[in-house]
């Protein structure tokens, strides 16, 4: 809060454009939120710093490798090279409001319980490209899935349990009991 | 952590609004729409712009109109994903469709506009990092230093362009529309791009990219292929770009161009004459390449061995041309 306050007084004295606070309101997981901030502050600053909204992750911060990714006018984007003043009234979905009330989402449920996240920075940012993915595709091919997913860079998994994951994930939403195949839980037989 | 430096923000409505402000405020305003290029460009101090015009705002720089019968208008604003998903593009201009489909990844196309790929910065693997690195080797005469260091003899700056989207433009012979507080004035495709890694676009810079007009696709088979590493995310390393129109069964007229083997698109003529009223067989293909290969002189700022890079312009061309004798 101190630091907070401490900002915005920085602002309020600076008279040039570039150091004036924008106000705006955004769109975050379904809730309006009045936030003021400087105005070259990306998305993902925004998320972080100002609505306390961690879960989004901060990678390389160029573009390449999708740790970021938010859903932004219901699509994947990277809020690292998104304005947060490009924003105002524009839906954003973050990890944080993949879940329904207490229920975590299909995916996230599919990706704890077949561990498709070792250290799982990745996760936040392929948790939003899935929920895209599955929410134009219900029934995604393994392909489909691979590249709505090539812009998500993972350096533990080896991507074969991201994949499955999402697989069971999009099984469950039409039937919520389906099980992970036994080669996924066991391995494949040789 | 790489934060953007500080600038100015306008979001005009218009192209007038968008022209007068770029007018008022000089060379250090820069227009930008998705950003995927030009905030990493930012945030490596690459670029620092004290007023931005981002040009999101203006309904008119966005969509898709016309025909394949009377030709396409496609608004520099529209999201390589929106062109993607474009059928008619798909259908009539695969050439074009394959070389955005190659952009990045799938995310980055939500973002990227193909106004943005068409004036793409050039790259260099002595500009493309952060500032810090770039310090420690005293900087390049691209940003902040004075040498070439990828040939140090070097009277102009070698960066690669690297748009996808430009050598297919080219090769269809597409029409820019640029639009200033002076006036609106269309130019050639190819005569956008300059052979000077710095100042690499005719375009100045009060001017804004308006419109993108594809020819009537009628009678053109097109094709584009991709050298990269990786499937996803990679820059071309090379792109081989070719339109041809049939005559019976000759080709009335080839196009070939290459893309990221210098620091502009570059048009294979002497390859695009032995095509030209003769039929496309193995032999012509064979004579193609053969005169297409030359023009590649790739310099060692990029990805890959060198003579692997320049070797392989023989074998995409062959395989565009392919490509195009079947579908």
């Amino acid at each position: 809060m101190a630091q907070k306050m401490k900002r915005r007084g920085k602002g309020a004295a600076g008279a040039s454009p570039s150091r004036a606070k924008v106000h705006l309101r955004l769109d975050v997981n379904g809730e309006t939120q009045e936030v003021a901030f400087a105005p070259h502050k990306t998305l993902l600053e925004v998320l972080r710093e100002d609505l306390g909204l961690t879960g989004t992750k901060h990678g390389c911060e160029l573009g390449e490798c999708g740790t970021c990714t938010v859903l932004l006018d219901g699509r994947p984007q990277l809020s690292c090279l998104v304005l947060a003043l490009e924003c105002e009234d524009r839906p954003v979905v973050t990890v944080e409001g993949l879940a329904r009330g207490p229920r975590p989402d299909p995916l996230q449920m599919a990706f704890a319980e077949l561990g498709a996240a070792q250290c799982g920075y990745c996760t936040p940012g392929i948790l939003c490209a899935a929920k895209a993915l599955l929410d134009a595709k219900p029934q995604p091919t393994r392909q489909e899935i691979r590249e709505a997913l090539s812009g998500n860079l993972c350096r533990c998994t080896g991507y074969i349990k991201i994949f499955e994951a999402v697989e069971l994930a999009a099984r469950r939403m039409r039937d919520p009991d389906a099980k992970p195949a036994a080669e996924v839980l066991h391995g494949r037989r040789v | 952590m790489m934060r953007l430096p500080k600038f100015r923000y306008y979001a005009p409505q218009t192209v007038t609004e968008a022209a007068a402000i770029l007018h008022a405020e000089g060379p250090q305003a820069m227009v930008v729409a998705g950003g995927t290029d030009l905030y990493p460009n930012m945030k490596r101090r690459h670029q620092m712009p004290t007023t931005l015009v981002g040009l999101r705002k203006i309904g008119r720089l966005r969509g898709v109109k016309g025909s394949a019968a009377r030709g396409l208008w496609i608004g520099p604003g529209t999201t390589l994903t929106d062109l993607e998903e474009n059928a008619l593009l798909r259908r009539h201009y695969p050439g074009l469709f394959q070389a955005i489909h190659s952009i990045s990844t799938p995310i980055l196309r939500n973002m990227g506009t193909i106004g943005g790929n068409i004036c793409l910065d050039t790259r260099c693997n002595y500009y493309d990092q952060n500032y810090e690195w770039r310090r420690a080797i005293n900087f390049c005469m691209k940003c902040d230093g004075d040498i070439c260091w990828v040939a140090p003899k070097s009277k102009i700056c070698l960066a690669v362009s690297s748009s996808d989207t430009a050598p297919v433009l080219c090769a269809y012979g597409a029409r820019f529309h640029l639009a200033s507080k002076k006036g609106e004035r269309t130019i050639e495709a190819k005569d956008l791009y300059k052979r000077d890694g710095i100042h690499y676009l005719t375009k100045r810079p009060d001017e804004i990219l308006t419109g993108i007009t594809l020819p009537p696709a009628a009678r053109f088979r097109s094709a584009y292929r991709k050298l990269r590493r990786r499937e996803a995310f990679d820059f071309p390393v090379l792109g081989v770009a070719v339109c041809v129109r049939f005559e019976g069964a000759v080709v009335g007229d080839a196009r070939l161009w290459l893309g990221a083997v210098s620091m502009a698109p570059v048009e294979a003529k002497d390859a695009q004459a032995a095509l030209t009223v003769r039929p496309l067989t193995d032999e012509t293909i064979e004579e193609a390449a053969r005169l297409a290969y030359p023009l590649a002189k790739p310099v060692d700022n990029t990805d890959f061995a060198l003579r692997w890079r320049k070797e392989m312009t023989r074998h995409f061309v062959k395989e565009v041309l392919r490509e195009i004798r079947q579908t």
